[in-house]
């Protein structure tokens, strides 16, 4: 027999490896409950504590940038709106005064065209008051100098002076008929 | 003999092969220790080593988290940014994942106490001087367990009524018919008496295993180097080394098990049982 196992045989069963004696029992609680005690009690409330204000700090974070971020894109749609109202804006003017030079065009063309016509109108009445005036001075004219042609040829005879003017006018009026005729 | 409690190291250091002594292989002995002080024989008080590393490794856990945690800061140092890691593995990476945000983040404390306590417990083991695995002794493993145990059972009677706590220890469920009561007796017992026992038994037997195993390749090691031996010497040596790489790997899963256990227990208390 081995002297291990000679001594096993002496000991007995009062060193079974299963029983535990109760000093190292007590002594076991002792130990855990001291790890325990102090990491259940300080430790980990601690670092949970530090672990909550730094998963904060880096949401704070995260949501600072997201927010910073929203107000941008929000600054750009708004600058983006401007822009296309300006845009709309700046092409309703030209368009409005491309329609009012057209219009005022048109209108002075049309006082142009009245004017034109006014003053064109104007002169027809003007040359036939005109030739109405020269018409009548010059019937007056060629009577009198045809009498006086006429005095001259056949002597002083011819002045009464009321059929003088009644002959010139028939004369002239037969003038007058050839001309028309002949036109 | 080889097996006397009152050496300091585990073995006989004037000990090796050819010298006509036999192998002082690690056993039960390996994890009994001559009180420090006191005396274990009269039923009495008294201190030992596992019990000496018990308090400085929760001194040890207290005073990293509280180099770390004492003075949190949102821009975090080295060192609480390792602390917060850990403390969020745990967090995250158990409780939330088996008991869920809402209802868990009342239980993280304890899931995070047990899990830094238990792998400092574990980590004693390749500490040199400390050498040894204080949940290899059952008792610590067991104090750990009836914490749990006790807080999911009270847990179950408060949130379901005793009727209710009733079935859902024995997993009541009507549609097994004739087979019902078979099924709640064996329920009640897995529920009840086999899982606290189980729960410390797998961590005590782990460290349990993996400290004879360092041991023995340690003392194998030292036995052997004599003679021809030393080559044996070598070879055990460098078992030594994977084996507390293997060692430090275990330690921690050994840690993350309990704690998921100690969860998926506690949220099996707060389930509804249909």
């Amino acid at each position: 027999m081995s002297p291990a196992l000679v001594f096993l045989a002496a000991e007995g069963e009062k060193e079974n490896p299963l029983i535990p004696p109760w000093p190292e029992l007590v002594i076991g609680l002792i130990a855990f409950v001291i790890v325990f005690g102090f990491l259940a009690k300080k430790l980990l409330p601690n670092i949970n504590k530090v672990l909550e204000e730094r998963r904060e700090a880096i949401e704070g974070g995260i949501e600072k940038a997201e927010a910073a971020q929203t107000e941008a894109q929000s600054v750009l749609e708004q600058y983006k709106a401007q822009l296309d109202e300006a845009r709309h804006e700046a092409a309703r003017l030209r368009q409005e005064a491309q329609e009012q030079g057209a219009t005022l065009i048109a209108e002075m063309r049309a006082e142009g065209q009245r004017q034109r016509e006014e003053i064109i109108a104007a002169g027809h009445t003007q040359i036939e008051a005109d030739r109405k005036a020269a018409s009548s001075a010059l019937r007056q004219d060629v009577g009198q100098l045809a009498t006086e042609l006429a005095g001259k040829l056949v002597g002083e005879s011819l002045e009464d002076h009321a059929r003088q003017s009644r002959t010139i006018d028939r004369f002239l009026d037969e003038l007058e008929e050839k001309a028309e005729a002949s036109r | 003999m080889s097996a006397d409690p009152t050496q300091v190291l585990a073995f006989e250091t004037d000990c090796h092969l050819f010298d006509g002594c036999g192998f002082p292989a690690p056993g039960l002995h390996s994890f009994l220790f001559e009180p420090l002080w006191g005396d274990a024989d009269g039923n009495g008080l008294y201190f030992n080593k596992p019990m000496l590393l018990a308090l400085i490794g929760s001194i040890v856990v207290v005073g990293f988290f509280w180099a770390a945690f004492a003075r949190p800061k949102v821009v975090p140092g080295k060192l609480q940014m390792v602390a917060e890691a850990g403390y969020d593995f745990v967090r995250r990476g158990i409780v939330y994942e088996t008991i869920g945000k809402k209802e868990g983040e009342k239980y993280v404390p304890l899931a995070v106490a047990l899990f830094f306590f238990i792998w400092m417990m574990n980590l004693w083991s390749i500490v040199p001087l400390a050498s040894f695995p204080v949940t290899s002794i059952i008792a610590y493993p067991m104090v750990l367990a009836a914490i749990v145990y006790i807080t999911w059972v009270s847990l179950t009677f408060k949130r379901h009524g005793f009727v209710g706590a009733f079935k859902n220890f024995t997993g009541y469920d009507k549609s097994l018919g004739p087979v019902l009561p078979l099924a709640m007796t064996i329920e009640f017992f897995s529920n009840l008496l086999v899982r606290p026992f189980t729960h410390a038994v797998r961590l005590f037997a782990n460290m349990f295993a993996g400290h004879t195993l360092l041991l023995l390749f340690t003392i194998a090691a030292w036995y052997m180097l004599n003679g021809i031996g030393i080559a044996y010497s070598a070879v055990s040596f460098v078992m030594v080394i994977v084996m507390t790489a293997f060692e430090l790997f275990i330690q921690a899963v050994q840690a993350y098990v309990f704690v998921l256990l100690t969860c998926t227990f506690i949220q099996g208390a707060l389930a509804e049982h249909h």
